[in-house]
């Protein structure tokens, strides 16, 4: 019998040997990245890159502020566009989504997610940038918001889903509409989560190049407005590490740096953005 | 003992009797027909989809007393008090007929608002939920602020509802709290402070006290006897030594019926049905 | 009481319980018997053996009693089962009193020795057979819940007080031409006095049967509430 609890003891701690192995395995691929990418880029971030305009080639110096500029108008159009369209789409199949409409939706947008992002890009292309007759950041912004929009609607409707219905039937007891009870009560409920959910999508529609290409496209220049084409951070990595300069290649390292810094300050400020709602607990 | 000292405490009783509401012998003519109803059914029928799960229920509920609903489970007894408050047809497929007399006005007429009954009916649930985002002063405030009102004095309304329920002195300090972080007992009365705070006429309790431990259940209980002089409470309960502390009426239900329906203590000492004496003595099944 | 309980155990204590009541009055039954029947003989000897058979009674009152509340406490009972109950426990102190009552009139007939006067007519027997007619009659109404037979119990009283009302100016004039049937009269007297005694218990038995079965509270009311 000792023998047999002995046995267990030992299989026990392999078992968790190997866990926690595989753990490490699967933080490899991230820390690298992270180590690389800061060690690559940490040499071209200076004043200069956040402020200046690219120089032409050969000259060295100049920045990617125009880049970060865009970038940041395209996140924030593609927030405008799509996270109230995906929420309330998530609300109502959280509500309705047993009927069989709410069915078709739910459909259409797990088929959405899969769709690959260049394939919105040349969608988005045809609707608007033809129609426009040239690019613009607008047209970037629907192309990313497209693409979010499945994530937040399948998120919100998760999220909501897991709020205890006792919170409804709490509100609904105080004499409160359905559908306040759901918006300010459910919704809120779920809020932190759906937040989160929301930045994730953000953070991922934020790197992306190939819907870019063909609506946003580029510009060596700043942009105004919305209506003209505009750098992004994606697209200049895109450009500058294909091209044959050392310069731009060092260049290239900084945006993908400072991409990922953004991705990370928009988690971070997202979370305690949700927090503070609630009071110390 | 001499004469005199027990003639003053004979007299010094009397004095105690008289001065405290609840006199005996005026309660023992006390009957279910001589209550005045806050609330009435009559034939009431409440069905989920083609299932019938209340088969004409007509029973009036006294105003300012307890009324505890006991039976099986199945009886019917949520059901019949969700009703009460048009809560019912909120699940999907739920529906009811008859009528339900609140005062004297059917609240199942058809141009009457559900959501405006249950500003009057208020509901309290069997396990406490009180606004997770919320902090404890903002879930007492909830039913106002949810409903677009702004109270004048917000701070007196919380202090007012916590002090009704017992709960200021424990929470006076940690008003911002959320207002999960209390125990099961604390939470619960904070919902009962909650619904208070509309001023409603009734209050229904739907088994209040199954997710509490004794200590708490007491002192909900003991909410409760002092809620009844202001308010008709409706307390659902599957625990029969609950009824038989806390209700001055007794119901009890069965298969959906109501079986009989008087005070507590004839219920409990002499039921006038077989069906009840079965129930309540332990020899159901 | 037609269906058990769902508690089988619950079941069991309740018939335990009431299984020792009637225990309990059978002995005060036979002693009851056995006091009269030692009056009738004048049989000293059978008179103190009876008095002993009195502990036995003491003994089930306490083992009652002590069932009782335990049933109370870890039962809480209600309805026909709390009154089933708290008849048991008043029931017990009656039945307790008529043995103890049963034993005055055993040491009673120990005074009166072979001692009999030449009077013609003794007028205790009959007072003796409507009293413990009652007390028979009261137990058997608790066994079978029959509130009716309990009622006809409490009629019986009046006849009893009645009787005994008789007894004093019956044995008084024998008193006073004779002073020698003195000593034998009192006796008589006393006897008299605890059969009267004796039937006022078994009416209270009998009241609380009504209660336990009906739900009605028929104690203090006179005779005009019994139905």
């Amino acid at each position: 019998m000792l023998d047999r609890y002995a046995r267990r003891r030992y299989v026990d701690v392999v078992v968790r040997a190997a866990c926690v192995i595989a753990t490490l395995i699967a933080l490899i691929p991230l820390i690298s990245v992270l180590y690389y990418v800061t060690r690559r880029g940490i040499g071209g971030i200076n004043l200069a890159f956040f402020t200046e305009l690219p120089k032409p080639v050969g000259e060295s110096g100049g920045g990617m502020a125009n880049a970060i500029q865009g970038t940041l108008k395209l996140v924030f159009l593609a927030c405008v566009f799509g996270i109230p369209p995906g929420v309330m789409a998530g609300v109502y199949l959280a509500e309705f989504g047993e009927s069989r409409f709410g069915k078709w939706v739910r459909f259409s947008a797990d088929v959405m997610s899969g769709v690959p992002s260049i394939t919105v890009g040349i969608f988005v292309y045809a609707l608007v940038v033809l129609h426009e007759k040239h690019f613009s950041a607008f047209a970037g912004g629907v192309a990313l918001a497209v693409l979010m929009l499945p994530t937040v609607t399948r998120t919100t409707e998760e999220l909501l889903k897991l709020v205890p219905e006792s919170l409804r039937e709490a509100a609904l007891g105080l004499g409160v509409p359905q559908w306040r009870a759901t918006l300010r009560v459910m919704l809120r409920t779920a809020a932190p989560g759906i937040a989160t959910g929301v930045m994730l999508a953000v953070a991922r529609v934020a790197g992306e190049t190939a819907p870019l290409l063909f609506t946003a496209f580029s510009n060596p220049f700043w942009s105004s407005g919305f209506d003209e084409p505009t750098a992004s951070l994606p697209m200049n990595i895109y450009n500058y590490a294909v091209s044959p300069y050392e310069e731009w290649h060092r260049q290239a390292w900084s945006a993908a740096l400072v991409l990922l810094l953004l991705v990370l300050l928009l988690n971070i400020s997202a979370r305690l953005l949700v927090r503070n709602r609630v009071g110390a607990r | 003992m001499s004469g005199a000292s027990s003639q003053s405490k004979i007299s010094r009783t009397n004095q105690r009797k008289g001065a405290s509401g609840d006199d005996k012998s005026r309660w023992d003519e006390v009957s279910v027909s001589t209550l005045v109803p806050k609330m009435r059914t009559t034939d009431l029928h409440a069905y989920f989809g083609q299932a019938e799960v209340l088969k004409g229920i007509s029973l009036q509920i006294a105003e300012k007393q307890v009324t505890a609903v006991i039976g099986p489970s199945g009886c019917g007894k949520s059901t019949f008090v969700r009703c009460l408050n048009r809560m019912h047809e909120v699940i999907p497929g739920a529906r009811a007929t008859g009528q339900v007399l609140l005062d004297k006005q059917d609240i199942y007429q058809g141009d009457v608002d559900a959501v405006r009954v249950r500003r009057r009916v208020g509901m309290v649930f069997q396990k406490p939920n009180p606004f997770p985002t919320m902090s404890i002063r903002d879930n007492v405030l909830a039913g106002l602020r949810l409903n677009g009102e702004r109270p004048d004095d917000p701070d007196a309304v919380v202090e007012k509802m916590l002090q009704r329920v017992a709960l200021w002195d424990e929470v006076k300090d940690i008003l911002g709290r959320a207002g999960t972080g209390l125990s099961g007992g604390q939470q619960q009365r904070l919902c009962i402070a909650r619904s208070l705070a509309l001023e409603p006429e009734v209050l229904l309790m739907d088994e209040p006290c199954s997710a509490l431990d004794p200590i708490a259940t007491a002192r909900v209980e003991e909410l409760i006897h002092e809620l009844r002089k202001s308010y008709t409470i409706v307390i659902v309960t599957h625990n029969m030594q609950q009824a038989a502390r806390v209700a001055n009426f007794t119901a009890f239900f069965y298969l959906g019926k109501l079986i009989e329906h008087d005070r507590t203590d004839v219920i409990f000492t002499r039921p006038k049905e077989q069906r009840t004496e079965d129930y309540i003595t332990g020899r159901f099944g | 009481m037609n269906r058990r309980h769902t508690d089988r155990e619950y079941e069991g204590e309740l018939e335990s319980l009431r299984e020792r009541v009637l225990l309990m009055g059978a002995h005060v039954e036979e002693v009851l018997a056995l006091a009269m029947r030692a009056y009738v003989d004048r049989n000293v000897l059978l008179a103190r053996g009876t008095i002993e058979l009195d502990s036995t009674i003491d003994q089930l009152e306490l083992e009652i009693d002590e069932a009782a509340i335990q049933i109370l406490a870890r039962r809480q009972p209600v309805a026909s089962d709390l009154r089933f109950i708290t008849t048991t426990l008043k029931l017990v102190t009656d039945l307790e009193r008529i043995g103890d009552l049963g034993v005055n009139i055993c040491e009673r007939v120990a005074e009166l020795g072979a001692d009999r006067s030449e009077s013609p007519h003794d007028p205790i027997p009959r007072i003796a057979d409507v009293a413990q007619g009652m007390v028979h009659d009261a137990l058997d109404a608790f066994v079978a819940g029959d509130a009716v037979k309990a009622n006809q119990v409490i009629d019986r009283d009046k006849a009893v007080d009645a009787y005994y009302a008789q007894l004093y100016p019956e044995l008084l004039p024998r008193m006073m031409s004779n002073p020698n049937v003195v000593f034998e009269s009192t006796r008589l007297l006393s006897i008299g006095k605890s059969l009267e005694r004796l039937a006022d218990h078994a009416t209270n038995i009998a009241e609380m049967v009504v209660y336990m079965v009906k739900g009605q509270d028929v104690r203090h009311s006179g005779p005009a509430s019994h139905q």
